[in-house]
């Protein structure tokens, strides 16, 4: 890695894994549990996500000696909130069917606490530089759990990925159908989103054990 | 010792400028991509008629617009006349598809107001076809949609679309294997009165065969959005009975 160095590359990958913003640190659950019904929403939320905390960071990082610390959360919010509805305009100018399928979640992505959370504990205190690349490191770590649960409730829940129908017909009765396989719907629901990722910080825990509080 | 910007009058300083700048930054990429913005929803409501009408190039199971840089000429091609219908007048208005339906619904709630009711003739295949607008209230937000009819009010084509309802769920309303079902199905019953299209969860038909039932199958877990389409055709397509019946 000639680009980055050993500190920089820390900053993206350790949210992937060891310090992952949603099963490390359980931020970001309530957007993870309303759109991961299908891998689609999932991906374009990451996508959404990657871009906004990646400039917000660097925003929040280039004017943080000059910002009042009274309002800086208000100051905070502005950036996430202008930010958002850039690319919201931006996306219905330019890539418009984008747009209407980013249209439910631009909302969610203001309120999203990873985002907040970054800005507060790291570009507060550091430059636009390591900040972009912190901003970038979480953002993909939330996309890798989103995309995860995305593909396991899609599968399990409709029988489809990306929409397509992988496991056959359940009313032509093809594929796995054909065996009395059937689709459960409760996937769907966002109760099993927390199950999901329940299991997911099992999993993690229990191959690095570091990772268990006392 | 005390910061710089720990003062208050720097701290309302600071809150100005940033209102400021912010807000004339949005203002300024909002009016300078409103136009494109407002060009793409009236292709898109092209798109939308063109697709009710079957004109749509679907690939397997997922439901894809005719490309834009196509849509304008298949719009003048297929599209032969556009109606607008008020009270008992029916007039010829090429412009009648950028009609705001949501708009006429409100402002047809005071008694001396006559709503117009866009309908859009088309010709496909030797046939002639009607396409409606309806819209409604899905679960989250509004939902809306265009219906292909022919002269008997049988449906020909439909097509859905929401703002805000679940993925995976009511959102499904726009995808192929919901959309589909209602071709062929009848908006009057045997006596040739309006009856609709129920979307019913126990219709015992999931393959939609019987389709003079007035009903399609629900989608698990849409209840409310289902609920919503089977409102909106049932209170908008009554609209244009009389203009069938006149047809006949």
């Amino acid at each position: 890695m000639g680009l980055l160095s050993k500190k920089d590359t820390k900053l993206i990958t350790d949210p992937l894994a060891d310090n992952n913003p949603i099963t490390i640190q359980v931020l970001g659950i309530c957007s993870a549990l309303a759109i991961t019904a299908q891998l689609k929403a999932s991906i374009v939320m990451a996508v959404s996500v990657i871009f906004v905390l990646g400039l917000g960071n660097v925003v929040i990082s280039l004017i943080r000696n000059i910002m009042p610390s009274k309002i800086r959360i208000i100051v905070q919010l502005t950036v996430v909130a202008a930010l958002v509805i850039l690319v919201d305009l931006v996306l219905k100018a330019f890539a418009y069917e984008l747009s209407k399928e980013l249209s439910v979640f631009v909302g969610l992505i203001i309120t999203n606490c990873i985002i907040m959370g970054r800005f507060e504990a790291f570009a507060l205190g550091n430059g636009p530089w390591r900040s972009f690349l912190d901003g970038i490191g979480n953002a993909l770590g939330y996309g890798v759990i989103l995309i995860v649960v995305g593909f396991f409730r899609e599968l399990l829940g409709s029988g489809t990925l990306l929409g397509y129908r992988v496991l056959g017909d359940p009313i032509e009765k093809t594929g796995l159908y054909a065996f009395g396989y059937e689709n459960n719907g409760f996937m769907l629901l966002s109760p099993m989103a927390l199950i999901v990722v329940g299991l997911i910080i099992w999993v993690q825990r229990s191959r690095n054990t570091s990772l268990i509080e006392d | 010792m005390e910061q710089r910007t720990d003062k208050n009058s720097y701290t309302l300083f600071f809150a100005i400028g940033m209102v400021l700048v912010v807000g004339s930054m949005l203002a300024y990429a909002a009016s300078s991509l409103k136009d494109k913005i407002s060009e793409n929803k009236r292709i898109e409501t092209q798109q939308n008629i063109l697709y009710a009408l079957g004109v749509n190039e679907n690939e397997g199971t997922s439901a894809i617009f005719i490309s834009t840089d196509k849509v304008a000429e298949a719009f003048d091609k297929f599209v032969t006349k556009q109606l607008v219908l008020q009270g008992n007048e029916v007039r010829e208005d090429d412009q009648a598809y950028l009609i705001n339906i949501k708009s006429e619904k409100e402002k047809s709630k005071s008694r001396d107001y006559q709503r117009q009711l866009p309908l859009f003739v088309g010709e496909i295949d030797g046939k002639t076809l009607y396409v409606a607008p309806i819209r409604g209230k899905g679960l989250w937000d509004a939902i809306w949609g265009f219906v292909a009819l022919d002269e008997n009010m049988v449906v020909q084509g439909a097509y859905f679309d929401h703002k805000g309802e679940t993925p995976g769920l009511g959102a499904n309303i726009k995808e192929r294997y919901f959309m589909d079902d209602f071709i062929g199905e009848h908006l009057l019953d045997a006596s040739g009165n309006f009856k609709g299209i129920e979307v019913s969860k126990s219709n015992a038909d999931p393959k939609n065969t019987d389709k003079m039932d007035n009903q399609v199958d629900a989608i698990a877990g849409a209840t409310i959005t289902g609920d919503g389409v089977t409102a909106m055709i049932k209170s908008d397509l009554n609209l244009y009975t009389p203009f069938f019946k006149d047809l006949n």
